[in-house]
């Protein structure tokens, strides 16, 4: 079988809906915003499953991987992206750089513009960074995660497999389960599950759902058990009780008890229903490992999704990059 | 020095109920009832209100050790540019102003440079840390007014307690910055709908209420008076009223920003808009202009707290809390309390800026009887203008109120019959 051409830029969809030089979140997207990410992200997304994986698209473009938090799979997925769309790519983490040595935010992204990097993919500890970056610097800031705030290419995979499993967003019903309260994730699902019109519920001990997230327009449900038979899909978030939750609920055997998605819950489940998890997973907790398995399980298909995404944001904040400098 | 004539303003001196068009006489740095002899200076102050020069009670100069961010020489100079004769510094300075050597030293350099009364504070513990009571008897022989760990809480109400009752031996006010250091945590803005969006740390009213609620025990179990520096929560306002309806003497104290702003501008991520207290929310702001308003808050401050640029230029949980005050703090109290919300008419504003911090302090300040230091600001309550803060005098920028319209003003201040400055 002969392998298609790989396409070139000009065989990418419109572009005009997108006019960002940055991706800092979703909360701050259009719909139409959001449907041009996913919809560039599709077109991506056959790229990966050729002989040649690779596009021209930002050739001789420099992207730098600045990941002051530890991250595996998104750094990993970010520099694959990247490499897809032939882009030459630089890693800094947190204990390479001169951060190490006390020297701020500021200084540091200004010495990666200075060696002319067009976009910053940044992951960092404080909410609020990307943005910091995004008003001192030419170059594109793409948020990888930032603080408890948002993480928009975690939300906008999610919602492409979605759409793709189930063939649209509008009127599902969607569970996010475990802790909302320091989940970037959670915040960025909301606001992107919303948007594209799925109805969100939140689910999760009462000191990590805390009230305020209904006034974003979600419910807040108490017990898992409530949503097991209507939810069209559920998300389930990983759980950090061994670092720093130890005033939030008081064992992780509790929080499976409560909370976990056991096999006889999921036995409840609607054949239909999608099982989703942003990783890295702890079998056994939120979920049990059988089901992180089993065929209503999406988890890999998010990985592979976010290439594709991620190759899309890349994409589209460098095009508009170059259009407003 | 000249003699002053100041012609033809409103005198509104609250201390003994004044409020007419007249002229004021200053002779000899002093308030006269007669007027001075040929060759004095005439101030034409027509449409202008003359009062007792306004007493800031809570303001941060940083010298020693912070002098990047401030010192008695610029902070004084801002303050006389918002229409301060007079400021009460605070003790969180580098080293600590713990000790009668520091206070003395504080009290010298002011003498030396700077443009208005200084009054400094002490610390209640030794090196701010809570745990073992300053020399505090001695600190008032070097000159301290008040006590205060403001920036940080005494969490030990043991610990407090003794103080309380060791400053009452000294007639000394106590001043508590409250903040409960475990319910607050790594807090950065205030607790609600905002944090949730935005993903940084709650800094819950609780944390506040919690300790008002202490001080008020205390106030009533040593029967001597406890001031709550910058309130910023409705449920802190509440506490307050009732303690006050017992006949307890504890006070709270107002800021400017926790009634011009919210917590929904930390969405810019703008480190300006970063306070500790934090911001709040709306039913806040109006609980605090309420309490204005009925007289349970009696006392309005900065909290005038200059940071670097380069110190605030950073992640906003990583930024250091506060921001300028002094020369926006009338102007925004004139604007919001008495023109916008008309909660309160412009002689309770002088009243809670002269008379209730002297009384508090036991400063021999905020009156214009004759006899008394001639510190005199002159307002215009409703002259327009708008706010820049590269004309600060401050050594620091730190302001969410650049480029802000703002109704009312001071044009002059006026220390010991001496003019500092003038608009």
């Amino acid at each position: 079988m002969k392998t298609p051409e790989p396409k070139h830029a000009n065989d990418l969809p419109e572009t005009a809906n997108w006019h960002r030089k940055d991706l800092l979140g979703i909360r701050e997207l259009e719909l139409r915003e959001l449907e041009t990410i996913l919809d560039t992200a599709a077109a991506f997304k056959t790229v990966g499953s050729r002989d040649i994986k690779k596009v021209p698209s930002l050739r001789g473009k420099t992207i730098v991987n600045f990941f002051v938090e530890p991250s595996t799979r998104t750094r990993t997925s970010f520099e694959l992206a990247a490499f897809r769309l032939s882009a030459d790519v630089v890693n800094i983490s947190a204990t390479t750089s001169s951060l190490q040595k006390g020297e701020t935010l500021k200084d540091t992204a200004l010495n990666l513009q200075a060696l002319y990097a067009d976009i910053i993919v940044l992951r960092h500890s404080s909410a609020g960074a990307p943005k910091f970056l995004a008003e001192r610097l030419d170059s594109s800031i793409i948020n990888a995660g930032d603080g408890a705030h948002e993480h928009p290419t975690q939300a906008l995979l999610d919602a492409f497999t979605i759409r793709e499993r189930l063939g649209k967003i509008e009127g599902l019903k969607i569970a996010i389960v475990g802790d909302i309260l320091f989940s970037r994730v959670a915040r960025s699902d909301i606001w992107a599950l919303k948007k594209l019109g799925a109805e969100v519920t939140l689910v999760g001990p009462s000191t990590l759902v805390p009230r305020s997230f209904e006034e974003m327009g979600v419910k807040v449900a108490r017990h898992i058990d409530d949503i097991l038979d209507s939810a069209d899909v559920i998300n389930l978030l990983r759980i950090q009780h061994e670092r720093q939750r130890k005033e939030y609920f008081p064992s992780l055997n509790e929080y499976i008890r409560f909370f976990g998605l056991t096999k006889a819950r999921a036995a409840r489940l609607r054949p239909g229903c999608l099982v989703m998890h942003p990783g890295p997973i702890n079998r056994g907790v939120e979920i049990d490992s059988e089901i992180a398995d089993g065929p209503q399980s999406v988890i890999l298909d998010q990985v592979t999704n976010g290439l594709a995404v991620r190759m899309a944001a890349l994409y589209l904040c460098s095009t508009a990059g170059r259009k407003t400098r | 020095m000249r003699d002053l004539i100041i012609r033809n303003g409103r005198i509104i001196d609250p201390s003994i109920g004044r409020d007419e068009i007249a002229d004021l006489y200053v002779i000899g740095g002093r308030v006269s009832a007669e007027p001075p002899n040929n060759g004095c200076e005439v101030i034409d102050a027509r449409n202008l209100v003359i009062t007792p020069g306004l007493i800031d009670i809570h303001v941060h100069l940083r010298e020693p050790g912070q002098t990047h961010k401030e010192t008695i020489e610029t902070g004084s100079h801002a303050a006389a540019a918002g229409g301060f004769s007079s400021i009460v510094c605070m003790p969180n300075t580098d080293p600590p102003a713990d000790n009668p050597s520091a206070i003395t030293w504080i009290s010298d350099r002011a003498r030396a440079g700077a443009w208005v009364n200084v009054f400094p504070t002490g610390a209640i513990t030794k090196g701010l840390n809570g745990e073992e009571m300053a020399p505090i008897g001695s600190m008032v022989q070097a000159g301290i007014v008040a006590i205060t760990d403001d920036g940080h809480c005494v969490q030990n109400h043991e610990v407090m307690r003794r103080a309380v009752e060791y400053a009452r031996m000294f007639d000394l006010a106590v001043l508590d910055h409250c903040q409960d250091y475990n319910m607050v945590g790594s807090g950065v803005m205030h607790e609600g709908y905002w944090s949730s969006v935005l993903g940084l740390d709650g800094w819950p009213r609780t944390g506040e209420e919690l300790m008002v609620m202490r001080n008020i025990l205390l106030a009533e179990l040593c029967k001597t008076r406890i001031h709550c520096q910058h309130l910023s929560s409705g449920g802190s306002v509440r506490l307050l009223r009732d303690a006050r309806a017992r006949g307890i003497q504890v006070t709270g104290e107002l800021c400017p920003h926790h009634i011009a702003l919210t917590d929904e501008f930390v969405s810019s991520f703008d480190t300006n808009y970063k306070m500790n207290p934090p911001l709040r929310a709306r039913e806040d702001v109006e609980a605090l202009i309420e309490g204005v308003a009925d007289g349970t808050i009696t006392l309005l401050g900065s909290d005038h707290a200059p940071h670097a640029f380069f110190e605030k230029e950073v992640e906003f949980d990583r930024a250091p809390f506060g921001i300028l005050g002094l020369e926006t703090e009338l102007a925004l109290f004139l604007t919001i309390l008495v023109h916008r919300t008309k909660a309160i008419d412009i002689e309770h504003l002088i009243t809670m800026y002269t008379v209730n911090p002297s009384t508090l302090l036991r400063l021999q300040k905020g009156t214009l009887v004759s006899g008394a230091d001639a510190d005199i600001t002159l307002i215009d309550p409703d002259l327009e203008w708008t706010f820049r803060k590269e004309q600060s005098f401050s050594h620091s920028r730190n302001t969410p109120f650049d480029g802000w319209e703002l109704k009312g003003r001071a044009v002059r201040t006026i220390v010991g019959g001496k003019t500092v400055w003038s608009v």
